[in-house]
């Protein structure tokens, strides 16, 4: 599939998963891949932290926007935000009569009371406000960063929940507006991102399902990251001491124990990565696994490459 | 300094927190279990455990009873899963004055919202779980497992989530409408409450009214046992035990949780840090100059599954020295990074032995 056309399907893109699995790093890497494609791209982070923006040598970013530029200075056309619930709820409250008071109300914990009577409210008031972004083209494409998965599935299901609890009024309205927004693949799609890992495919398996089936939501391809390359030619059997003599022995049975080590790891996430094929009719996305301690913009350059090739891969869908 | 074995043995409660991801619900089975080893009665509350483990346990579904799990110790080992839900009923029909009050929260629209929607309330029902285990005095040791969370003061707050709420300006307003001074803030809060009304619905705010007004005369039952809760947690009777992983991103985490639990006047017993990588000798600067030079076939991958392990493991053990650094007394246990999931006791067992005394050197103190 053309990256240009798969980066064009949708306006938003949610990316969510289980913690630990690189989900940050995944919608980064999307605003990459996306932004080489000639688009412009807003990248929202919606937990709280500020994780994003690092990742692409910015400046974390608040909930104003900040410009991502490359290491020459020059402009990216990737942006960076922030968009807590309780940011969403006061700006929408002074959207909608509350000016003078929304503080005072998120003060005085008038709107914790009004959170709790209407749950999923916050949620709720993140995505519309996304939605409010989307329907005003604040972007080509907004990649957002969801929370971690057991919270996903409550972030994507609070536009029905509230639909039951405020059965009238300004947030029902509002509710309905989200629910289009998710159930209208044209508009928006959730990639779902874990680790070739047992937890984290189980839990990928079971939030697919819940996004589905309870959300109605379209699915795009499931992003695999931290897949060990493979390594030809690796087999600790065949590798002799007597082939190379300028290694002492400590340093031969590191590689040994390193090869071995290697081979061990990759065999159970190939393990996984074909039980996740089989439980989940959704094509596969793998990004390798990078041997840094930590990821910085080269890094998120050398998925975007891997994001890309992935892409290509993709067999078109009518 | 003290080890991990000291730990399990001296304390009353093990609290282990940490970010998601890093093995957290293991580390707390398996401190339940190393206790069980040592002849304790020990039970652990797991939190949202992946389900193989969760079966391993014998605790398939959201239980308010430690189930006990039979095995090869001298102590006793429990564990449960726990239903916040339903442990938030208990506590309100604990605290209610008579059934017909608990009846009337418990039915209540609003009160049912909380135990999903309030954020806390699973960290506060797992204190409560916390305490009533402690109180039972079946128990040696009760080791809990904290919902994941980048806050260790989500934890810390939580036993006072609902006198807080209580103390709301809303609660207030409506159970003593006409205490003098509070009477601009009330006709200020009814305002809000008449527009909320047109946002969300009026019967969402009938039914919230309605919450607080039933909740009338417990206040003072929720603060006093939110007292006694935080008093067990920040005493000798208690230890935190800071679970990690060496990435950076997880260490730095850590350390922002340190601060926090430093902030309150709690120290870290321990920091373990799970899926440390098999330390190598060979720097990676060494594996470089090896894997690039000319090599047989089968030498050659073998130089490269080095440098890509030694590459990968700089660092880790000087972030988590540092960090170390940062904690006074505080005992350290390196996990190496397992095969596989644990999911079984036996995998327990193995995260238990290392626990309380180390294997191949990866206990340092």
């Amino acid at each position: 599939m053309d990256p240009g056309d798969f980066f064009a399907s949708s306006r938003v893109l949610i990316v969510a998963g289980k913690g630990g699995v690189g989900k940050t790093a995944t919608a980064a890497t999307i605003a990459v891949a996306a932004a080489r494609t000639g688009r412009s791209v807003l990248l929202i982070e919606v937990s709280g932290r500020s994780a994003a923006a690092p990742l692409l040598g910015a400046e974390p970013q608040g909930y104003e926007e900040t410009e991502v530029v490359d290491d020459v200075g020059r402009p990216t056309n990737i942006r960076c935000r922030s968009l807590t619930p309780d940011q969403a709820l006061v700006e929408w409250l002074a959207d909608h009569g509350f000016k003078r008071i929304a503080r005072r109300m998120a003060r005085s914990g008038v709107l914790e009371v009004v959170a709790t009577a209407t749950p999923g409210i916050k949620d709720l008031l993140v995505l519309g406000k996304i939605r409010q972004l989307e329907t005003a083209r604040a972007a080509d494409l907004i990649v957002v960063d969801a929370p971690a998965a057991g919270h996903a599935v409550g972030f994507l299901r609070s536009p029905a929940g509230v639909l039951e609890t405020a059965r009238a009024g300004t947030i029902h309205r509002q509710a309905e507006q989200a629910l289009a927004l998710l159930s209208d693949p044209d508009r928006c799609r959730v990639m779902l991102v874990s680790i070739p890992e047992e937890t984290p495919v189980n839990e990928l398996i079971e939030t697919s399902f819940a996004v589905e089936d309870e959300v109605g939501i379209t699915l795009g391809p499931v992003v695999v990251n931290s897949v060990l390359p493979l390594i030809p030619g690796l087999d600790p059997a065949k590798t002799k001491r007597s082939h190379y003599g300028a290694i002492t022995d400590v340093e031969f049975d590191d590689m040994l124990a390193a090869a071995t080590f290697r081979l061990q790891r990759s065999a159970l996430q190939q393990q996984q990565l074909t039980r996740l094929a089989g439980q989940l009719p959704l094509p596969q996305i793998r990004l390798p696994h990078l041997f840094v301690p930590h990821l910085g913009p080269p890094q998120i350059e050398l998925l975007a490459d891997a994001l890309t090739a992935g892409i290509e891969s993709l067999v078109d869908q009518p | 300094m003290t080890g991990y074995r000291d730990l399990i043995h001296g304390r009353e409660v093990v609290v282990c927190c940490g970010t998601g991801g890093v093995g957290k619900t293991t580390t707390a089975a398996a401190t339940a279990l190393a206790a069980a080893l040592d002849g304790r009665s020990a039970v652990v509350v797991t939190i949202d455990p992946a389900r193989r483990l969760a079966n391993a346990l014998g605790i398939d579904e959201l239980d308010n009873t430690p189930k006990i799990i039979d095995g090869p110790w001298p102590g006793r080992l429990g564990a449960l899963m726990l239903d916040t839900r339903s442990t938030f009923d208990e506590v309100v029909r604990r605290n209610a004055a008579d059934d017909a009050q608990a009846e009337r929260i418990l039915s209540n629209r609003f009160y049912r919202n909380i135990s999903t929607t309030l954020s806390g309330t699973q960290d506060y029902m797992a204190v409560e779980k916390l305490s009533e285990l402690y109180e039972s005095s079946d128990w040696d040791l009760v080791v809990v497992d904290t919902p994941p969370t980048r806050d260790a003061l989500a934890f810390l707050d939580a036993p006072l989530l609902l006198a807080r709420l209580l103390d709301n300006p809303v609660y207030r307003m409506l159970t003593a409408p006409s205490r003098g001074v509070l009477r601009i803030v009330n006709s200020a809060a009814q305002t809000m409450l008449r527009r909320l009304a047109r946002v969300v619905g009026a019967d969402v705010v009938d039914e919230a009214v309605a919450f607080f007004q039933s909740f009338e005369g417990m206040e003072d039952g929720f603060r006093t046992r939110a007292m006694a809760t935080l008093d067990l947690l920040a005493d000798d009777r208690t230890a935190f035990v800071l679970v990690a992983s060496p990435r950076r991103d997880t260490l730095e985490e850590a350390r922002f949780f340190l601060r926090q639990l430093e902030g309150s006047g709690l120290d870290v017993a321990a920091v373990v840090v799970n899926r440390m990588l098999p330390t190598m000798s060979t720097s990676p600067d060494r594996s470089f100059a090896i894997a690039s030079a000319r090599l047989h076939r089968h030498v050659a991958a073998a130089a490269t599954a080095l440098a890509d392990h030694t590459s990968a493991a700089e660092g880790d053990d000087q972030r988590v020295e540092d960090l170390m650094g940062e904690v006074n007394g505080a005992t350290l246990v390196k996990v190496p990074l397992l095969p596989s999931d644990v999911h079984d006791i036996d995998g327990l067992n193995q995260i238990a032995a290392l626990l309380v005394r180390g294997s191949g050197g990866v206990l340092v103190e």
